[in-house]
Formats: structure tokens, C-alpha cells, sequence
């Protein structure tokens, strides 16, 4: 988890297009790793769309820039409508941060396992954490019960239901299994569930080198943001240099990243 | 010692007009395996929730008498506090796992009683050890098949080493081997470690032969608690529905009837009807007197000594014969060249004769395989080499197709569902199926009968493959409440359609469906699908384990309902003897591919899982009791 908050907190400080590159990259490269490229290239489809369309917005709206490379001259409600160079560029570094965080987010998901987060937050709130796992695990359920009632729906002769009825359907089949599984609770002896005794499993090998990575990570990118090593400025006139510092820092960056991935023992595919 | 004490208990639902359990007085003893019977509503659910203190404390009510288990009052203790000597299991696995992977499902109930981290570790270990597991305990919970899950879901219950284990009907969504390696395991825990076990199941023929002791309840009193050989004695006289295939075939035969089908058949072998086990290699035992076999090292199959003339192995009693042609016969006329009663629902695999032969990988005319399963699955490469209409391969035009085959209700051909990053859900079936037929699909969890049913009903289509209809095919899928929308039965469906289900509109026209009982709720769903047969009637009715927590008379009711249907009905179910009183035809269905097809007979009395009890108790020469009982008189009288 601490890995994952890395990647995203590096991605939100990081602002110049190599840098927030070398995330997105890093990202990517980690999931292959963690064997999880699949649900990550399923997110990237998501993600992609959402970055150009924030790239498109950010040049329509913002009316900053000095090269302007598109002239659409009045448009009736927004007046004269111009798209600069420097609001396109800026737009495409927002829409990489966005498919960096979707990445990040993605990674997690697939990754990283709900219960082990509960067991890590138990000590301080074990009903809200089990809450939250609940309803993580309890969400696929769901979409499956709603497929379910849909395809039932759609073997019936005749005329098909109202929405509010299949709403409704659909909150009393919700509430069913919502008792169900608080029975469920109940008899696995969540009612006088106590707090778990203060020994804690020890943290593994790989778990300190991905808490290391972590740490690295977000050093090295709030190392290049006081620096000025990753420096971009989008207006009012375009500049992006690509000085040697940059370079190497999203190079470490995404060596940071896969480093933990180095050590494979004790891991099973 | 007694571990759980029912003293003059009642119990009121908050919603119930009368009471659930009704001046309930028992005790269970340590060690115990006791099996709780009675027909759907009866008060055995509530009667196991009582055991676990979900009753009163979850549901609320009215509560009078006393109950303790293991010494705890159950008033006092909620049943959090019991669960540390009461596990319980119940029917849905869906809705009884909360965690995300099967080790986290493992050390919860663990955790919740603030158990050390090695204490956690050890006993999810060591009951996932004894429940074979193991291997398991890295999976996400996503990702399990119902028998594991619901193995699983035992684990989480007997993590705590519960003194008391109670199951509410742990098999009813589960195939034949998972449900039966659900009671292996819990007969082991039971004789290995003395666990006592509360167990409510109407497929009593599975668990019998188990038990100590059975428990029946009617209308939320005990009617009857006695050992099962007592139970069954009683139930063949005062509730036969109780009574299980054996029971019945073995009191129909004036003997006094037993739990089980190793003491059935010692029963019968006891009274000279049925052989000692052979010595050889053979399967199976013959009648006293029964020819000689000739040679072939198959069953002979005539009891009474008739050679056996039939090429087809293990259709063994003439009478099961006649009860298919006059199954056939009663449904539909065949029409061509298959209109043959002694040929009622076999080669009927594809369109024309030519096809089947063809397809099942054998000439015309030789004999066919019992559950030809590498033939099957060598279908694909010999389906490649046919010449012209027959040859299977990549089709752009996949789906269905404008006009069916003359004479067919339903006909799939070469059909295959590939997933794009995933397994193959169905592997070339072809099926030809005509109008009024009735077809069981049987197989596994897991196995494409539903994935089957979806194509044919539309809600999938094939990526390769084509499949024709003669008009609508209507599919029950298996949960029917998510058919049932409105306020009132009559607004959900046309009152000729309740009228065809047996749902008389004058009495449930204006009740909500969401009051009918479980029975009724299926009625109501099929009337939604089947719709007003004025209008446009289904060619062919699909359902999906319609039997799910059915008790016999149920199944019965149902059976009889499908059998008056015109239409062709495709019942996907892991039931048997439902099989053998509906069915004229059976598909087996394993890994997206029909592996057998063949009449009821041929599969159930040649199958070790997929078989009825009366068949299994007389070597497959009969599937129903009452099959069974004629035989069996036809025996003695040759005697």
C-alpha cells in the first residue's frame, strides 16, 4: 500500500513531462512485474481516454498562452475561442498525471490484498476497516446479483418491468443478501469480536524492500521538486528544458520502482 | 453429556402469523450425528437457529422454553459468545464468506476471539489440513467454484473447533461429488474427532447411511426422532415423502426398509435378490437368474434370463424400456426416421441421422459406447474431416440463423464459446432437440450446463457455431425472485400462464409474490417466462436447477407441471431421481463439452455419481422404485 501511495504522491509532485513519464512508466513496469499487466492494461484503455479528454478541456477553457495554434474564432456562449500551444501542453501533463493516478489506483487493486490492509488497520479500528472490506469484497457480489436480476429480466415474455421496479427489485435482493451476510457475521463471531493482541507479524523481506522503494521514491521526487531538477513552465510561454539532473532523477525513479522486484525468492507467479 | 437441550421451546418470526417451532423438546448428545428432515417450512431452518442463537437474537420474535448449548443459555448468549462452540454453515456459500482470500476467511473467526497471530496461523493450518484445503489457502475467494467455497465456508465454521457443527442443507447448491465429499467430510469429523453435527437436508438418501439419529419436523413440531432405520420405517408408513428411494424400494419388496445402499443391498442379497459381489472383473452383479453372459464382458441385462439382444450396455431392465418409449410416446410423436419407440431420445445428438453417426465418431449401426467420453472429445477432429455441411470451422455468420431445421425445436450446431482471455465455456456441442422432448443437462459445478441454456435462450451468443429455434425459448434461471418485480402475482404475470403453472389466479392473483412460498415463487417466475400461451408460446423451456432446496413432493409437483408442457423442456440439475421422473433423455456435460448423450436409463444406471439410489442398490436395473419394487416381485415369483 505504502508503495502504491508512493507512486501517486511522486506523480502529484512531479510536474514536468519526462518526470511524470518515468511514473506512468514505473507504474507499468510494476505491474508487469507484480503480474498483474493484464488489469493494468484494461485501466490504461480507461485511462488514456481520460487523459486526452483533460488535455482537450484544458486547451478549450483556459485562455492563457502566447502561440496560439488554432483559431476558432466567436463561438456563440464562449466568445472568442483560441487554443494555445501552451494550454494544449499543460492539459497533456494534467492528462499524464491523470493516467499516472489511475495507474497507481489500478495497481492497488490488483495488487495489493484487502485483508491484509484490514489486518493492518484492525488495532485502531477493526469495525470501519472489515466495514470497508465488506464492502470492497461485497461489490463484485453485487454486480453479479444485478446481472443476474437483468438477464432475468430480460427472459421474461411480455411487457419488461419499470426502472423504479427494477430498483426496487434490486434493493430488496441487496438488503437479502446484506442480511445474509450479517448472519454470516454474526455466527464467525464479529458480535463480541475483541481486539486483536499486540503481536504483530513480522514485516518480510519483501515487505521492507517495498516499503524502502516507497521511501526512496518519494524522496527522489520531492528531492526534484525543491531542487527545480524536473523544471516545466507552460505559461504564459512554453519552456521545458531537459537538463542532465532530470535525466537521472527519472531514471532512479523508475530503478527505485523496480528495484524490489529484483528478489524473486519466496515469490510465487 | 448433552451439548444442546431444547426444553418446551416455541418460537414466533416477527412477521410470523403462527408459530415457526411449536413446544420443541430434544437433546443432543456429544458425538452425535443427527439429521434434521421435514418438507420446506417445517421449522428445521429455524430449529438450527435456534442451536447457533441467530434465534431470537438476530431475528427477533417471540421466544419461549429454554435452550442451552454446550451449558450456555442461549437467551443470555448472543451469538457471537456461541460461536465459539456452535459452527454453522449455511446454504448460500456467496453470502457466507466476507474476506477477500481463503486464508483471511480462515484466521476471521479466529481473530474475533483476539487469538495470537501463531494461534491464528496454526488453526487455520490445521483446518484446512483436515478439510483438504490446503491448497487453497492463497486463493482469492473471487475466484472459487461453489464446492470450494462452501468447503471453505466449513472451514471458517470449525476454525474455532466448534463442540456443535450445524448445516442447513450444505448441499443443496452443490454437484453430486462436491455435495458427497462435503458429507465425507463431515462423516470423518464426526468418527475421527467426535464432532457432533446438526445437519438439515432433504436429500436424505445422501446422509442416511451417516446419521445417528434423525430428527423430522412438521409444521414447527417434532414429529419423529429415532434412529434412521426407525425413521424410515416411519416414514414409509406416516410420511412417505420422507422416504428415501431405497426406503421405498425395499418396503415396496415387503422388506423392512434400511439406511443406505451398502445395507439395502445387503438387505436384498439377505433374501437371495440380489448376487453376492463377483470376484471378477465385472461391474456388475446379476439376478439369480439371469443368463449366462456371452462373452463380452458386459452386464447381461434381462433379470428374468432373456438374452440380451440389445447393443446398447446396462439399459438393463426391459421395463425401463417401456418406461421411456412410454415417456416418449406420451410427449410427442418423433416425426421421420427416428420415430422408433425403442430409439425415444437417443441419436438425436444432430438433425438428421447421418449427423449423430457421424459425429459420435461410430457407424449407424455398431454399438454404442456407455458415456463415450474420449470419442467426444476427439469429436472436434473428426468433425473437421467431414465433407461439406457437416465440416466444423471458423464461421463469420455465428449465432442463430433465420430459419430452423424442419421438425426441430431447438437445434445447436458445432457451437463453441471462447473467451478472449479465458477458458473455453463450450467446446463444439451439437444438440438437436424436438418439439416436447424433455432433456436433463447433468455435470458438474462449473461444467456449461447454464452456459448451455444461456445460448439457447439468447442471453449469449456463440463465437463459433450456430443455433436455430423454432420460435421463443423461454429460460427459469436459478434464483426466481429475481423475476418477480411487481406488487401483485396477477401483474406479473398473464392469468393463462398462471393458470398453466398450477397457480389458480382466483387464489393468488392479488397476494404479493414475495409472500408465496419457495415452492409457488418458481411457479410464478415460470409463468413470467412462459407468458400467455394465447400468444406466443415457447418452443422449447429452459430451466436451471429448478430443484435448488426443493423437498420430494416439490420436485414431484414440478415434474409433473414440465411433463404436461408442450414445448421441449432443457432442465439443467444435479438431481438424479428428479432426473429419472422427468427426463426422457439425459446430456452429461463436462468442461463445455456433452460428453454423453444418451436415455435416461443408459446414463443413470451406468453412472457412479450421476445415478439414482434404487439404481445404485440394484446395479443399475432399475432407476425408480417403482421400477424397482416390479422387479423385484418379477424376481421372487421366478424364484
Amino acid at each position: 500500500m505504502a508503495y502504491c501511495l508512493a507512486l501517486a504522491g511522486a506523480a502529484l509532485v512531479l510536474s514536468a513531462p519526462l518526470a511524470l513519464g518515468a511514473v506512468t512508466l514505473a507504474v507499468g513496469l510494476a505491474a508487469l512485474s507484480a503480474g498483474v499487466g493484464g488489469q493494468i492494461r484494461r485501466a490504461a484503455a480507461f485511462a488514456l481516454g481520460l487523459g486526452v479528454l483533460v488535455m482537450v478541456i484544458n486547451a478549450l477553457v483556459t485562455r492563457d498562452g502566447l502561440t496560439v495554434i488554432w483559431r476558432f474564432g466567436q463561438v456563440p456562449g464562449l466568445g472568442q475561442l483560441d487554443v494555445t500551444l501552451e494550454a494544449t501542453a499543460y492539459g497533456a501533463v494534467l492528462g499524464l498525471r491523470a493516467v499516472a493516478l489511475v495507474l497507481c489506483a489500478a495497481l492497488y487493486t490488483s495488487a495489493v490484498d484487502p485483508d491484509e490492509v484490514l489486518r493492518l488497520f484492525r488495532p485502531w479500528s477493526f469495525r470501519s476497516a472489515l466495514t470497508a472490506t465488506l464492502a470492497t469484497r461485497l461489490v463484485p457480489v453485487l454486480a453479479r446479483d444485478a446481472r443476474r436480476l437483468a438477464d432475468a429480466q430480460r427472459c421474461r415474455s411480455g411487457r419488461p418491468a419499470s426502472r423504479f421496479q427494477l430498483m426496487r427489485a434490486a434493493t430488496a435482493g441487496a438488503l437479502d443478501r446484506a442480511l445474509d451476510v450479517a448472519a454470516a457475521l454474526e455466527v464467525r463471531g464479529y458480535g463480541v469480536a475483541r481486539r486483536p493482541s499486540g503481536q504483530r507479524e513480522p514485516y518480510s523481506r519483501h515487505d521492507r524492500a517495498f516499503l524502502a522503494a516507497a521511501a526512496a521514491l518519494l524522496a527522489t521526487a520531492i528531492a526534484m521538486r525543491i531542487a527545480h531538477l524536473a523544471p516545466f513552465t507552460a505559461y504564459p510561454a512554453l519552456r521545458a528544458p531537459l537538463p542532465a539532473g532530470e535525466l537521472v532523477l527519472s531514471a532512479a525513479l523508475v530503478g527505485c520502482a523496480l528495484l524490489p522486484f529484483a528478489d524473486r525468492r519466496g515469490i510465487v507467479r | 453429556m448433552s451439548l444442546l437441550e431444547l426444553e418446551r421451546v416455541s418460537y414466533r418470526y416477527p412477521s410470523g402469523v403462527r408459530p415457526a417451532l411449536t413446544d420443541v423438546t430434544l437433546e443432543i448428545g456429544a458425538g452425535e450425528l443427527v439429521v434434521v428432515a421435514g418438507a420446506s417450512g417445517s421449522g428445521k431452518s429455524t430449529l438450527l437457529r435456534v442451536a447457533c442463537g441467530l434465534v431470537p437474537h438476530f431475528h427477533g420474535g417471540e421466544f419461549g422454553g429454554r435452550a442451552s448449548v454446550a451449558g450456555m443459555d442461549i437467551r443470555q448468549h448472543p451469538p457471537g459468545e456461541l460461536a465459539g462452540a456452535v459452527g454453522t454453515l449455511f446454504q448460500d456459500p456467496e453470502s457466507q464468506i466476507v474476506m477477500g482470500t481463503v486464508r483471511a476467511e480462515l484466521a476471521f473467526p479466529l481473530e474475533n476471539r483476539g487469538l495470537p497471530p501463531g494461534a491464528v496461523a496454526r488453526g487455520v493450518e490445521e483446518v484446512a489440513l483436515a478439510l483438504g484445503i490446503a491448497h487453497l489457502l492463497e486463493r482469492s475467494t473471487a475466484t472459487l467454484s461453489g464446492g470450494e467455497l462452501q468447503r471453505v465456508a466449513l472451514g471458517a465454521a470449525l476454525a474455532c473447533r466448534p463442540a456443535l457443527i450445524v448445516l442447513d442443507e450444505p448441499t443443496s447448491q452443490l454437484d453430486p461429488v462436491a455435495g458427497d465429499e462435503l458429507i465425507a467430510s463431515l462423516r470423518r469429523l464426526n468418527e475421527d474427532h467426535d464432532a457432533t453435527i446438526l445437519l438439515a437436508e432433504h436429500r436424505l438418501e445422501r446422509c442416511l447411511a451417516a446419521a445417528d439419529r434423525v430428527l423430522v419436523m412438521d409444521g414447527g413440531r417434532l414429529a419423529c426422532d429415532a434412529p434412521p432405520d426407525a425413521f424410515l420405517d416411519w416414514a414409509v408408513a406416516e410420511a412417505p415423502a420422507l422416504a428415501t428411494p431405497g426406503a421405498r424400494l425395499l418396503a415396496g419388496a415387503g422388506l423392512r426398509p434400511v439406511a443406505g445402499v451398502k445395507a439395502a443391498r445387503a438387505q436384498l442379497r439377505a433374501h437371495g435378490l440380489l448376487e453376492r459381489p463377483d470376484t471378477g472383473t465385472e461391474r456388475c452383479a446379476r439376478g439369480p437368474l439371469e443368463a449366462p453372459d456371452t462373452g463380452t464382458g458386459r452386464c447381461a441385462h434381462d433379470p428374468l434370463g432373456a438374452p440380451d439382444t440389445d447393443t446398447q450396455p446396462c439399459a438393463h431392465d426391459p421395463l425401463e424400456t417401456t418406461e421411456n418409449a412410454g415417456n416418449a410416446a406420451s410427449a410427442s410423436v418423433f416425426p421421420g426416421p427416428l420415430d422408433r419407440p425403442s430409439e425415444a431420445g437417443r441419436n438425436l445428438a444432430a438433425p438428421t441421422r447421418r449427423l449423430p453417426t457421424l459425429a459420435r465418431g461410430r457407424p449407424p449401426d455398431a454399438p454404442r459406447r456407455r458415456l463415450p467420453t474420449l470419442a467426444r472429445r476427439r469429436l472436434p477432429a473428426i468433425a473437421d474431416r467431414l465433407p461439406g455441411p457437416l465440416r466444423r470451422g471458423p464461421s463469420a455468420d455465428t449465432g442463430r440463423r433465420p430459419s430452423p431445421e424442419p421438425g426441430l425445436a431447438l437445434h445447436l450446431e458445432h457451437i463453441w464459446h471462447e473467451l478472449r482471455e479465458g477458458p473455453v465455456l463450450l467446446r463444439d456441442v451439437s444438440l438437436a432437440v424436438r418439439p416436447g422432448e424433455r432433456i436433463a443437462l447433468m455435470g458438474g459445478n462449473g461444467a456449461g450446463k447454464s452456459t448451455l441454456l444461456r445460448h439457447a435462450a439468447g442471453l449469449m451468443r456463440p463465437t463459433r457455431g450456430h443455433l436455430v429455434a423454432s420460435g421463443r425459448v423461454a429460460l427459469l434461471l436459478q434464483s426466481p425472485t429475481d423475476y418477480l418485480v411487481h406488487d401483485t402475482v396477477a401483474e406479473e404475470a398473464p392469468a393463462a400462464a398462471l393458470h398453466a403453472v398450477g397457480l389458480a389466479p382466483g387464489t393468488f392473483a392479488h397476494r404479493h409474490p414475495r409472500d408465496l412460498s419457495g415452492g409457488e415463487k418458481q411457479r410464478l417466475a415460470l409463468a413470467t417466462v412462459l407468458g400467455d400461451p394465447a400468444q406466443e408460446p415457447p418452443a422449447v423451456v429452459c430451466l436451471d436447477e429448478p430443484t435448488r432446496g426443493m423437498d420430494r413432493p416439490r420436485k414431484a409437483e414440478l415434474a409433473a407441471l414440465l411433463k404436461r408442457m408442450p414445448a421441449a423442456v432443457i432442465v439443467a440439475t444435479h438431481d438424479p431421481e428428479f432426473v429419472a421422473g422427468f427426463a426422457q433423455r439425459v446430456l452429461l456435460v463436462a468442461d463445455g463439452a456433452i460428453v454423453a448423450d444418451a436415455p435416461v436409463a443408459e446414463v443413470l444406471c451406468g453412472g457412479t455419481y450421476f445415478a439414482t439410489e434404487t439404481a445404485r442398490i440394484l446395479d443399475g436395473r432399475a432407476l425408480t422404485p417403482e421400477r424397482g419394487v416390479e422387479l423385484l416381485r418379477r424376481l421372487e415369483v421366478a424364484l
